[in-house]
């Protein structure tokens, strides 16, 4: 009692002295100091080490389920490499290896294209420094430019990584990108008529590469069409986009795409094991709507919005590792975190997740965080605030979002209201021309003018609705 | 007693119709809709019964209408009353200037069988109290309503919203001030002359309610001559000498009843002993001697007011002026790294549109009395006054703040001359009251060079689509083409087209509006 009243006066006194809401949130901290040391709470006890969970290949090796992707490598300005076109920081890239492995991760994902060409490179520096029994490299055959589809241009492209890696074997040889460009014609040009696929194979035979795969990106007739060959290739391992979006929804997220259930019920039926790219779809599974967030965070409030995806990715038991890009330390940590050991979800936890991927459908969050860089818009927009109005109704749950719903009116006032206020009316989404001269400036590869006609639409039938 | 139930249902009418114009939101209307639509003029014009019982309310009651239900009237009772205030026993009697009145009236006639509708709404009564109220006033509500919506939202509060104002019409603006410094100096002087010499409908209502049942009447017996109720007669209608009330003028303001502390007045059904006829001839000619210096003085302080108006007039109008450079300043502080978006201007169309329920521009223009109630209402900024001569201050459509909406049909709901008659929400989406029209040379995919499709993507009907510019390449740009047919004149595509300042795409009205 004594302490909560010596709390209190305290709080008192600074709000006295008007230190307001900030320093009165730190008076609480304060009093709950003398309750919970900081040490032991959960959020800052450092990562465990040896706990990591493994998957077996088709070799009976262990795999880490988490793997690093290396696309977004940490550059010396602080921004992922394959956002900005700076240098990659090698020495941060060194120690987050370092951490990495010794907290277990034994895969690494890089390609030819990432980072502008200078993955390969720094990993190739950072994981020449541990034993080659310690980890698995998988690199890709990214012969995506047309003028790299001759036998001899693609044949450059596999014997630069062997340099770049300084490896004499890859581990895991990926044709890159199956299904992209225009499906069928793409693959045969690239892989089938200059016979890089018949000589991959035997590079395999002759164990410069351990394990042959592909990831698939778009056309299904393509993946459908190498897994047909499966009987003469054997494949032996697949990369796909799996998701608790994409497991089901794939289709709305983008129509070339397939259902991840579909893509690994096909490879489960083959006993191909499947590794996972875009387990956060891009980062959006990351930053969620807090409607979606308040599904997952009943549960359990104390685990990261990030770390259900990562967990509904190691379900199933195919999975042979989950890619994630990590340029920061705090990614890494979190995610070695959620995979030391992987706690299989329960079928609730499955339903809530199905729950959670319907209302992020319905109402994404753009994924705007207002750097200014699309500014300004030459027909007068005011884009930013467009998204920031958007995303804080959509996050205040206060998004008109279901004319049944009894504050309907109320919130589509304040919605409209709100509008008027943070855009000016010339300056709103109606006016968006679609003339598409912000998207290269997006740094977060948003499709503006598409969002805007979202917003747009979503605005106009509040306004019908009356 | 009578004075007080005349102060009370005049103070609450006067404050309802004025709220009609002042209120943006449309919801007062829900309430007091009504008394638009049981003025003269407007009954007149749409609703004949309502017109009739005008009739029978004055043949029972005298000029109650005047002096309750007209907006007008009432405006003038209040700036007499503190001009009364002032200088008490002010007035004196003057008979009637009927050459003046009738000669009003049948000009008025004239011209509104003629259809020179920008006359009819000058001088009528209602039209010009709408006018005054939704030019000068409305503004100045408005900047009240925005001073509170900014302090709504520091409150977080969606409670009030801010509004833009803007001069709609600059003609409309001069017209209703000079109608309200010349009202108001007669209302300040002489009480209801306007009502008694120039004002079409109390002329009408003068001569009916000649033979009203109830009226102001004398009981002579008591009578001592003391002249106070002519002293306080608005009208100037009461002739003490020879103890005759003028009723074509009396206005039944009660005001003499109340005045008389020998009870001689009463408002009532037949005089309680018959006043005997003393006027001469000889006294007669007196008077209208008198009238005519009267008038001289009335017309020099015609002149003087006219003086003092413009003076009021610059004053307000540069008051205006300040206004809109502070809303603009403040624009351009918002920018920061923003574009400019240049003001899109008037067009000068060649049929003016008129609003989805008004049938046809011949109809319209034939109702309208320019009373600009749903030019206050609309809540898109699209209705502005004409000014075209012969149809001044009827509105007309035009798209350079705002389009007409699928889901608003306000400005159907609150006309009450039947110039936009009531319209569904249904039949306003298939009601063709225009047409757009493409102009290539100003369409951003060529002078910009950009993809856009703006006018299409926002069409309510699917009227526009986008073609290749040039149909041999694959790659084309795309521009907008019309289908007139199923185009109904909403100018979503006008003003949401990123052309500035004169649209690629706009709408030209129709003579007569079409079902599609």
């Amino acid at each position: 009692m004594e302490i909560k009243d010596n709390c209190l006066n305290r709080r008192a006194f600074l709000r006295a002295i008007g230190g307001g809401a900030a320093i009165s949130a730190l008076a609480f901290a304060g009093c709950n100091k003398d309750k919970v040391a900081p040490e032991t709470q959960p959020e800052s006890a450092d990562v465990a080490s040896g706990k990591m969970t493994y998957r077996k290949n088709l070799k009976g090796e262990n795999i880490s389920i988490l793997g690093y992707g290396c696309m977004r490598l940490p550059t010396i300005t602080g921004e992922s490499a394959r956002d900005g076109k700076d240098e990659i920081d090698q020495e941060m890239v060194n120690k987050q290896v370092d951490y990495a492995i010794a907290h277990g991760v034994n895969y690494f994902d890089t390609s030819p294209s990432y980072c502008q060409g200078q993955s390969e490179h720094a990993m190739g520096i950072a994981l020449s420094r541990h034993s080659r029994d310690k980890y698995y490299i998988a690199t890709k055959l990214s012969n995506f430019v047309e003028s790299t589809w001759s036998r001899e241009a693609s044949l450059k492209i596999y014997n630069n990584s062997f340099k770049e890696l300084q490896v004499d074997y890859i581990d895991y040889m990926l044709l890159h990108g199956i299904g992209m460009g225009e499906g069928m014609e793409t693959l045969n040009r690239r892989y089938l008529e200059n016979g890089i696929l018949d000589f991959l194979i035997k590079e395999r035979e002759a164990g410069r590469i351990r394990n042959l795969g592909f990831s698939y990106h778009g056309d299904i007739k393509c993946f459908d069409y190498l897994l047909s060959r499966h009987q003469e290739i054997k494949w032996d391992f697949v990369q796909i986009q799996m998701n608790y979006v994409d497991w089901k929804h794939a289709k709305q997220v983008n129509p070339r795409n397939t259902n991840a259930e579909y893509l690994y019920t096909e490879l489960d039926k083959r006993n191909i094991p499947v590794v996972i790219m875009e387990p956060l779809l891009g980062g959006r599974l990351a930053n969620i709507n807090n409607q979606s967030a308040a599904i997952l965070k009943r549960i359990d409030p104390s685990a990261s919005i990030a770390s259900w995806a990562f967990r509904f990715a190691g379900y199933y038991p195919k999975v042979l590792t989950v890619l994630s890009g990590m340029t920061y330390m705090e990614h890494l940590k979190e995610n070695i975190q959620t995979y030391s050991p992987l706690i299989q979800l329960s079928s609730n936890e499955l339903e809530s997740l199905e729950a959670a991927a319907l209302t992020i459908l319905d109402f994404p969050l753009v994924q705007c965080n207002t750097c200014q860089y699309c500014m300004p818009c030459p027909y007068g927009l005011d884009i930013p605030n467009i998204f920031s109005h958007y995303n804080k109704c959509l996050n205040d749950g206060s998004l008109p979002a279901n004319a049944q719903s009894e504050n309907y009116k109320k919130l589509r006032k304040a919605f409209l209201v709100g509008y008027d206020r943070t855009v000016p009316k010339l300056r709103q989404a109606n006016h968006c021309i679609a003339c598409n001269h912000c998207i290269p400036h997006c740094p977060q590869n948003i499709d503006i003018p598409k969002e805007m006609q979202r917003i747009d639409k979503f605005v106009e039938t509040l306004k019908q609705n009356v | 007693m009578e004075k007080k139930l005349r102060i009370i249902l005049a103070s609450i009418c006067f404050t309802a119709i004025t709220l009609l114009f002042l209120d943006f939101t449309g919801t007062v209307h829900l309430w007091f809709g009504w008394l638009a639509k049981i003025q003269f003029l407007p009954a007149l014009l749409s609703n004949i019964a309502i017109f009739i019982s005008l009739i029978v309310l004055t043949l029972i009651f005298g000029r109650v209408y005047c002096s309750i239900i007209c907006p007008l009237g009432v405006m003038q009772d209040i700036i007499s009353f503190f001009a009364v205030k002032r200088n008490k026993n002010r007035y004196t009697y003057s008979p009637a200037k009927n050459y003046l009145r009738y000669g009003v009236l049948v000009i008025f006639v004239v011209m509104f069988i003629l259809g020179i509708s920008s006359f009819v709404a000058l001088l009528a009564p209602y039209s010009s109290f709408g006018r005054i109220i939704s030019s000068i006033f409305a503004p100045i509500y408005k900047l009240a309503n925005n001073g509170l919506a900014y302090l709504a939202e520091r409150f977080d509060s969606y409670l009030f919203y801010s509004v833009d104002i803007w001069v709609k019409s600059i003609g409309t603006l001069i017209i209703s001030i000079f109608t309200i410094s010349i009202i108001g100096y007669l209302a300040w002087k002489h009480g209801r002359t306007y009502c008694n010499t120039i004002c079409p409908v109390g002329t009408i209502l003068g001569f009916i309610s000649k033979f009203s049942i109830l009226k102001v009447r004398f009981d002579e017996n008591k009578c001592v001559n003391c002249g106070l109720c002519a002293k306080n007669c608005k009208s100037a209608c009461i002739d003490i000498k020879h103890h005759v009330i003028d009723y074509s003028r009396c206005v039944s303001c009660m005001n003499c009843l109340e005045k008389c502390n020998k009870n001689t007045l009463s408002y009532s059904f037949k005089n309680k002993n018959t006043p005997k006829v003393k006027a001469t001839q000889k006294q007669d000619k007196k008077l209208e001697n008198k009238s005519i210096t009267e008038k001289k003085s009335d017309s020099n302080s015609v002149l003087k007011s006219s003086n003092s108006i413009s003076r009021k007039d610059f004053l307000s109008i540069a008051g205006l002026f300040a206004v809109s450079k502070v809303i603009h300043a403040q624009d351009k502080k918002i920018d920061g790294g923003l574009a400019f978006i240049e003001q899109k201007k008037v067009l000068k169309r060649i049929t003016p549109i008129k609003p989805h329920g008004s049938k046809s521009f011949a109809n319209f223009t034939l109702h309208c009395t320019a009373c600009h109630l749903c030019v206050s209402v609309c809540p898109n900024d699209i209705l502005i006054p004409s000014s075209d001569l012969q149809h001044f201050g009827q509105p007309e459509l035009s798209y350079e703040r705002g389009y007409c909406r699928p889901e608003c049909t306000l400005c159907s709901e609150v006309c009450p001359t039947g110039a936009i008659l009531p319209i569904s929400k249904e039949e306003k989406a298939s009601t063709q009251i225009g047409h757009a029209i493409f102009i290539k040379e100003n369409c951003v995919v060529l002078t910009d060079n950009v993809s856009c499709g703006n006018c299409s993507r926002h069409c309510p009907t699917g009227a526009i689509q986008m073609i290749p510019l040039d149909k041999d390449k694959q790659d084309s740009a795309l521009i907008p083409i019309v289908n007139t047919e199923l185009c109904i004149g909403c100018g979503a595509c006008e003003h949401l087209c990123p052309s500035r300042p004169y649209s690629s795409i706009y709408v030209e009205g129709h003579d007569v509006h079409r079902t599609i």
